[in-house]
């Protein structure tokens, strides 16, 4: 057998307070496609950090091979040199640089002092065909797409030779062709001899891509198994990750009336000053008390944009249409009118404009709705830490206290603080912007089961999610976006995964 | 019910302390700085540093860089910076000067009508960043450029204005009556050390009401040795300061100022929803905006604070000096932003306090009385002041990877 290409043993790796990495052993062969998975805090990302020199050398305890070779990585230049490079979540592109300028950030070509435009340029166009990126070299990143922007990044990796490839949650924040385009991309730089170790929650992708999978599970290898003997499937995987078996993805939802309606848009239109275009158009729909809506569509759809043209249009388009809630015909000027009308607004990306990662769990949780926590003017704290610590029971919000800062809790915990944040403000309409992105499975159940719980005692929600089978499994309704319009309305039974994706590929 | 106890904080009691300490590391690591660089002072000027006097000469000295500090601190939680404080303030106090001597207004009329100037001064200056996101920095440089004209132009014909107005001269200079009821030895300060006195008292009655409000709600409190130690220890620093001043004529008009400002100030940072929502929109902007929370109106607020503030400081200035000059509130704006980032403000904003700009302040004033006692040249103090402000923010940054 040949030396495997990497090779991590026995990784040891402690925070004050919290062992993340145990004893951990890792092995990729080479040439292979190997994912990583794990629920949140796992122990994927510190792996990862270990490997590509961010947590240098001395800091852990155990050793890394590379072909061989004993390394002492103490920090990215390291690992890099030695032909590893790491895509995180977060791009790391510059937006005001062009594509070819980010490709060479750090190793421009140049002649004596000046950088050689032409030469860097025509070198792009070769990196950019490996990857299949048909875009002018000179286009700024801040122009392109998530997707583009992605295989910008691996183009820059290609660039500094890469031997292995470690992608972070590659396709989190991609829609679905995106996805496959990306998966199709590592599948096609396998044959070029690179290999890649994946970290994905998407088991459906691990799936369709793995050579060889490795589990995690608090800190600790579990197992690795290997895709060609035929006994991967997803069941085996989930079972692996969180040490029981999942049987179903989705909660049972208890058969409920669903009640009269809480909310409807009528020719409801955005234009954006900023963009010059219309971003919705004719958009009919609504929301039912006790009913989870569905909205399904493409990146770039118009569905955040109608979340936040609903929200009291803190982005400032100019609205068309009318909005009825309970029947009464309503107009928001900004987010305070939409909560005091019991909306709530769970958005795409906590960390950007959801929650403030610098507060703690409790002064997070009850800053949409202090108001009901002030006496004469005055915030009663002692008040705030009950509503903070009946919010961490009833979501089960994995936290050491309500005092931990939001930026020390996992994806999934903070997720929930989200969630609980809104449902303090005690909203009749709850809209949900991906409510599951990036966050392990068993918390994702967790979350499901509060939906049901929540429609259950009357509410309504409004779910917009690019996952599929989360569309699908949680919806009572489901409207389907494109280029800013509603392509179609389909109820529970006649949804499958098909009539969606004809639907939101509809421009 | 269950006899469970909630814990806000670890649930181990003895822990709680270490807890308290950890979280505010950077807080208590000013004060102890502070405490150290006092001691150091006192050793080498021979105690003439501790002395009742200079105490004194120190806080009142402070009184109008601390004003600044309390509202700059509000200003860069909110992740904006004013430049424009000095000048604002040196234009105001120069009005105040040409109200109270030229047009012969009262000295009651010329104080509400100079703070609320200061006041519509930063809602001008703030509204191009509040309304259109120009940078605070182009913002208030731009502004104190105008002030500085301003207070050029108005000081033009005659340079320095001479205030005569007693009231308006006891502001900065002045120190609160006495009551003659008996002569203490010492000639000590009689009202000065009962204020101390009051002071310890209501902090004693509100510590104890809080932690019984705390034991009722089953939650973790301080254990009975250490509460006793804490009421103590805070007791003690009150009666210090207050006995300290009592031997040099009491408390001081600015003094009574700064505490008000500070009390105000903390208050409202700490306690209310305003409070909240400023070290919010600091935190995060864009999840402040979709929690209800008006971004816009929150920086009007804080540049309206600061501009009234500065107004106040104004007016400590000039009145301290008996005048008004062409060069005042020279730099106030570099004294008040070092306080503030010395005291443990974030650049990155949504982090900070007023209690601790507070210290900040009197840290950097303590370096500028201790050197001025020991003769060590203005051009080695400015030197040894910056060292100690860059030395600050990098001991904060590395407190602060920890948590």
């Amino acid at each position: 057998m040949d030396t495997p290409i990497l090779e991590m043993k026995s990784i040891t790796k402690e925070f004050p307070g919290v062992k993340a990495l145990d004893e951990v052993t890792f092995s990729v062969k080479k040439g292979e496609i190997h994912c990583l998975v794990g629920e949140n805090g796992a122990g994927k990302s510190t792996l990862m950090k270990v490997l590509s020199g961010v947590h240098p050398y001395g800091s852990y305890s155990g050793e890394i091979y590379v072909e061989g070779e004993l390394q002492k990585f103490n920090g990215i230049r390291d690992s890099e040199r030695a032909g590893i490079a790491i895509i995180y979540q977060e791009l790391a592109l510059i937006p005001e640089l062009s594509v070819y300028e980010n490709i060479f950030l750090g190793n421009e070509l140049t002649d004596g002092m000046v950088i050689n435009a032409n030469e860097t340029i025509k070198q792009s166009i070769d990196i950019l065909e490996k990857v299949g990126l048909r875009v002018n070299p000179e286009t700024k990143i801040r122009d392109l797409g998530v997707g583009k922007q992605q295989l910008v990044e691996i183009a820059k990796a290609l660039k500094k030779q890469v031997k292995i490839l470690i992608l972070d949650e590659p396709t989190a924040a991609l829609n679905e062709n995106d996805s496959d385009n990306l998966l199709k991309l590592i599948l096609e730089l396998k044959k070029q001899g690179v290999t890649s170790i994946l970290i994905s929650h998407k088991l459906r992708e691990v799936l369709a891509i793995a050579d060889t999978v490795t589990v995690l599970r608090d800190g600790k290898t579990i197992c690795t198994l290997d895709a060609s003997d035929g006994q991967l499937t997803e069941a085996v995987l989930i079972r692996n990750m969180v040490g029981r078996s999942i049987d179903n993805v989705f909660p049972k939802r208890k058969a409920h009336n669903i009640g009269k309606e809480a909310l409807r848009l009528e020719n409801w239109g955005a234009y954006s000053p900023s963009l010059g275009r219309d971003v919705l158009k004719d958009v009919n729909l609504n929301v039912h008390d006790g009913e989870i809506v569905g909205i399904a569509g493409l990146m770039g759809s118009g569905r955040t944009e109608l979340a936040k043209s609903i929200f009291g249009n803190p982005d400032e388009y100019r609205l068309s249409g009318k909005i009825f809630v309970n029947g009464h015909e309503a107009k928001f000027s900004n987010p305070r009118d939409a909560i005091d009308a019991r909306l709530a607004y769970v958005t795409e990306d906590r960390k950007r404009n959801g929650l403030i990662l610098i507060q703690d769990v409790k002064q997070n949780i009850t800053l949409a709705n202090l108001e009901e926590l002030t006496r004469v003017g005055v915030i009663d704290e002692n008040e705030e830490i009950v509503v903070a610590n009946r919010s961490k029971e009833d979501l089960n919000i994995k936290t050491p206290s309500i005092e931990q800062f939001l930026r020390n809790l996992s994806g999934g915990n903070q997720q929930k603080v989200s969630l609980a944040k809104w449902l303090f403000v005690k909203p009749g309409v709850m809209i949900l912007d991906e409510p599951t992105r990036g966050i392990d499975v068993g918390a994702k159940y967790e979350i499901y089961t509060v939906m049901n719980a929540l429609v259950e005692q009357g509410m309504s929600i409004i779910m917009i999610s690019s996952e599929l089978p989360e569309v699908l499994g949680m919806s009572d309704r489901v409207y389907v976006m494109s280029a800013g319009r509603i392509k179609g309305e389909l109820s529970a039974s006649e949804a499958t995964q098909e009539k969606i994706m004809e639907l939101a590929v509809d421009y | 019910m269950t006899e469970e106890r909630i814990t806000p904080g670890k649930s181990k009691k003895s822990s709680a302390l270490l807890e308290l300490l950890r979280k505010n590391i950077s807080q208590y690591f000013m004060f102890i700085a502070l405490i150290g660089i006092m001691v150091i002072f006192t050793i080498t000027t021979k105690g003439v540093f501790i002395s009742s006097r200079n105490i004194s000469n120190l806080l009142n000295q402070m009184g109008y860089i601390a004003v600044l500090a309390v509202g700059m601190t509000l200003v860069i939680i909110i992740r904006h910076i004013d430049l424009s404080v000095g000048y604002l303030a040196g234009f105001l106090g120069a009005f105040s000067a040409i109200a109270l001597t030229f047009w012969g207004w009262p000295v009651y009329a010329v104080l509400p009508v100079v703070l609320i100037l200061g006041v519509i001064s930063g809602l001008l200056t703030s509204t191009p960043i509040a309304k259109l996101g120009v940078p605070a920095f182009v913002s208030t440089m731009a502004a104190g450029l105008i002030f500085r004209g301003a207070l050029l132009l108005v000081t033009m014909g005659t340079g320095t204005i001479i205030i005569r107005d007693r009231l308006y001269n006891a502001i900065g200079n002045g120190f609160i009556p006495d009551l003659k009821l008996f002569v203490l030895p010492g000639n000590r300060h009689f009202l000065t050390l009962l204020i101390g006195l009051i002071f310890i008292i209501l902090y004693i009655v509100n510590a104890v009401k809080s932690r019984n409000k705390k034991l009722s709600y089953k939650f973790d409190v301080l254990s009975p040795p250490l509460f006793v130690m804490q009421l103590v220890l805070v007791s003690v620093i009150i009666g210090y300061i207050a006995w300290t001043l009592s031997g040099y004529n009491g408390i001081s008009w600015s003094l009574v100022i700064v505490l008000l400002v500070v009390g105000i100030f903390q208050f409202i940072t700490t306690k209310t929803p305003l409070g909240r929502h400023i070290y919010a929109v600091g935190g995060n902007p864009e999840a402040a905006e979709l929690s209800g929370i008006s971004v816009s109106k929150i920086t009007y607020i804080v540049f309206g604070a600061m501009g009234l503030l500065s107004a106040l400081s104004g007016i400590m200035y000039a009145s301290r000096l008996h005048s008004a000059t062409t060069t005042a509130g020279l730099g106030f704006e570099t004294d008040a932003i070092a306080a503030a980032f010395v005291g443990g403000v974030s650049a990155a904003g949504g982090v900070g306090t007023i209690t601790g700009s507070i210290v900040g302040a009197l840290v950097m004033m303590s370096l500028t009385s201790g050197m001025n006692l020991m003769g060590i040249d203005i051009s080695l103090q400015y030197i040894v002041r910056g060292a100690v402000l860059v030395l600050a923010v990098v001991v904060d940054r590395a407190t602060r990877k920890n948590r």
